[in-house]
């Protein structure tokens, strides 16, 4: 028998963690490539998450396991490789910059032309600011103004240690881990996000945006969200930025959960710019989302999306009109460019008595891309006096883009009143050459066209993203007619 | 002001425009006449740039430049206005907003920074009385759900607001009362000076009424074949177009 040495004993340690799914140091940055229980069960462990959590995660692991990734969707991409993927990387450092010298010209020339403030260009280019007086006051005065309101806005992974009673009792109930090949997925191994609060009868007094969110680091591949707004209050989330986010991760898989009580309501807005790929089609993130939210009794949830970036995107914000009287909103900008590809839209379930829901889907289609509508109104036997309005247009650009609806329509209460309108228009010439001979060149008569044939969308979202994300409109859309 | 010289144009091929000339001088207002066909509605999208017309000989000056090559919004800017015969709809942005637009790209073209919101409501607010234009109006997308008139008087609307130094009105009375023709025919009359000129193109004499011309021109198959004073205008209008083909004959 050879002498089991200190050496060895420590060796094997290793090994039986390694088994155990501790298998990494706990300094190591990213996990290896792959996914299996023990992958799952590191990320658990690497968050510090209690064991009800970590076993959360492995039950939607092994749901996903035996799910099929979806292939109704009118989108056409190679699949990503999913043993291929390291699931877990701590938020990177970015490289820290002395000035905006060093950030990518391009870049900065979007910001500008998005016209983001200096300070603020700085932050999200990570240049280190010398007087960060005036953000570290904003923030800190925000922090103070939620807190004595009584309202919970923190990273997901902070919530589960600090409210895990909240966190636990809404986590999953609306978008159970089973819903989906991605919602599954993102369950068993998300890497942070988003949790927010109110309290009864609290109206929060500012728009909650992310981008005020104390140590919010990269927002990684899977995303988190849960909203709970609780009865009579009210609350408007900002997600996303509409300056560019160049992520290098292909496959996005986020997962949103609103829960609106008996009389309160939630404005959800998000400006989505991810990397759509090159001229060419090459690269560009696969955004799989699944939003959903719950409506108690005259409750509200409103979804406006402004939706510029991606590669593929695949997305359909919705709701369930559970509670009698309560109602269900979906404003949406879809805008394709080049050969990216989108089929969002929303589903509307109505549950409740008296619930009414309005679509409003703009889809606007550029170059070679294909712009999909999708959605789904669904009228239950017992939702008496139900209503839906839906209005689905779209708006095309030269010869070689596409865009599809796929309305459907489920009515199983005979009082239910559901309208649907469609348009298809395209930009003419002639239009083009109106505006030129009032002095307007053709890169302007576009924006102009196209920002109002998103009007009614625009004016959904808060005042300041409004102005952002109709430039974002511009910049998207810019070099796609000759 | 608008010197055209032995204009040819064509579109797919077919010839339209056979060597046309035309002089308007600053302070002039000409009306151009014809009959369908004869290639009026052409030469105004020409001078205005539209670029689905190809032009095979000669060319057409602005205050001594030639504008042959100029992209349609730079002929706007150099002070060209074309109120089209049938103005197109842009949902979703209001009159005051595309008129906004128009004028700032156009400032921004001079060098010159966006037009004080002040000094653009003032003027708004002037040119749309003289054109007896419902406020409210101004908040419409524009042309859109508007009856013929309104479209017309929008066209006019706009040409005040932008002061042109060359108005060429396309069929500005098709589709127009009597008394939205004298709305219309009054705003374009106190728009006229001594440095602008108006081309007026139109099928009858109705509008001359209102807007006198200091000359009038026929044009017939690509040409102008008749050139006369207002009283021109009135021989047409009793004689019709057919006494032109026959006296070509």
């Amino acid at each position: 028998m050879s002498k089991y040495t200190e050496e060895q004993l420590e060796q094997e340690l290793k090994t039986q963690e390694y088994k155990y799914g501790f298998y990494t140091d706990i300094e190591s940055e990213t996990f290896a490539k792959g996914l299996n229980e023990d992958v799952v069960r590191a990320i658990s462990k690497k968050k510090n998450e209690p064991q009800w959590m970590t076993d959360w995660r492995l039950d939607a692991f092994r749901v996903w396991e035996k799910m099929e990734e979806p292939e109704w969707a009118n989108v056409h991409y190679e699949k990503p490789k999913f043993q291929d993927i390291a699931y877990y990387s701590a938020p990177k450092e970015k490289p820290k910059l002395n000035s905006l010298d060093e950030v990518d010209p391009e870049l900065l020339d979007t910001f500008k032309r998005l016209g983001i403030s200096l300070d603020e260009q700085k932050k999200l280019a990570n240049v280190a600011v010398d007087i960060v007086i005036d953000s570290v006051s904003v923030a800190t005065t925000f922090k103070k103004t939620l807190g004595e309101k009584g309202i919970i806005f923190m990273p997901i992974s902070e919530a589960i240690q600090e409210h895990p009673e909240l966190v636990r009792k809404y986590l999953g109930t609306i978008v159970p881990t089973t819903d989906n090949f991605y919602a599954a997925l993102n369950s068993a191994v998300f890497s942070d996000g988003s949790f927010c609060y109110i309290p009864k009868g609290v109206r929060c007094p500012m728009e909650l945006s992310t981008y005020f969110r104390i140590n919010e680091g990269g927002t990684g591949q899977f995303e988190r969200t849960l909203v709970v707004a609780d009865k009579g209050s009210y609350v408007s989330y900002l997600e996303g930025c509409t300056a560019p986010s160049r992520d290098e991760n292909q496959l996005h898989a986020a997962v949103v959960e609103l829960v609106a009580m008996d009389d309160a309501e939630i404005k959800y807005s998000t400006v989505q710019n991810w990397y759509p790929g090159n001229k060419e089609g090459k690269g560009g993130v696969y955004n799989f989302v699944t939003k959903r939210g719950l409506c108690e009794n005259n409750a509200k949830i409103s979804w406006t999306q402004v939706e510029t970036g991606s590669a593929v995107t695949w997305k359909y914000p919705s709701c369930i009109l559970k509670g009698n009287n309560s109602v269900g909103e979906f404003y949406s900008i879809a805008v394709t460019n080049n050969y990216q590809q989108a089929d969002t839209g929303t589903k509307m379930i109505h549950l409740g008595k008296n619930t009414k829901s309005t679509i409003i889907s703009k889809g606007i289609s550029a170059g070679k891309s294909q712009n999909s509508y999708r959605g789904l109104v669904q009228i239950g036997a017992r939702a008496e006096n139900a209503r839906n309005f839906s209005q689905c247009d779209s708006l095309l650009m030269g010869n070689l883009c596409g865009a599809h609806t796929f309305p459907y329509i489920e009515v199983k209460n005979k009082t239910a009143q559901v309208e649907h309108e469609a348009t298809t228009s395209k930009i003419g010439e002639e239009q083009l050459f109106y505006c030129n001979q009032r002095g307007i060149d053709t890169e302007k008569a576009i924006a102009l066209i196209v920002n109002g044939f998103s009007k009614d969308v625009l004016n959904k979202l808060p005042m300041e993203f409004a102005v952002e994300a109709q430039k974002l409109l511009e910049i998207s859309l810019e070099g796609s007619v000759g | 002001m608008l010197k055209i010289e032995n204009l040819h144009a064509s579109i797919e091929n077919k010839s339209i425009l056979k060597g046309l000339s035309l002089e308007v001088k600053a302070g002039e207002v000409h009306a151009i006449m014809g009959p369908n066909g004869a290639g009026k509605s052409t030469l105004a999208n020409i001078i205005a740039g539209k670029d689905e017309y190809e032009v095979t000989e000669g060319n057409i000056q602005l205050n001594g430049e030639d504008i042959g090559e100029l992209a349609p919004e730079e002929r706007a800017h150099n002070g060209v206005f074309l109120s089209f015969q049938y103005p197109v709809e842009i949902p979703g942005v209001s009159v005051t907003n595309f008129i906004k637009t128009a004028i700032n790209e156009t400032r921004k073209a001079k060098g010159l920074e966006d037009m004080p919101a002040k000094d653009m409501l003032k003027m708004i607010r002037e040119k749309s009385e003289l054109l007896e234009i419902d406020r409210k109006f101004l908040s419409r997308s524009l042309n859109e759900g508007f009856s013929g008139g309104e479209k017309k008087r929008n066209e006019i609307f706009q040409m005040a607001m932008l002061e042109p130094k060359l108005a060429i009105l396309d069929e500005t009375d098709s589709g127009l009362d009597i008394d939205a023709l004298r709305i219309v025919a009054n705003g374009v009359n106190k728009l006229k000076s001594k440095d602008n000129a108006v081309i007026v193109i139109t099928h009858y004499q109705r509008l001359l009424d209102y807007i006198v011309p200091d000359f009038v021109h026929v044009l017939y198959d690509g040409k102008i074949v008749k050139s006369g004073d207002a009283s021109l205008a009135l021989e047409l209008e009793a004689k019709g177009y057919d006494w032109i083909k026959q006296e070509l004959v």
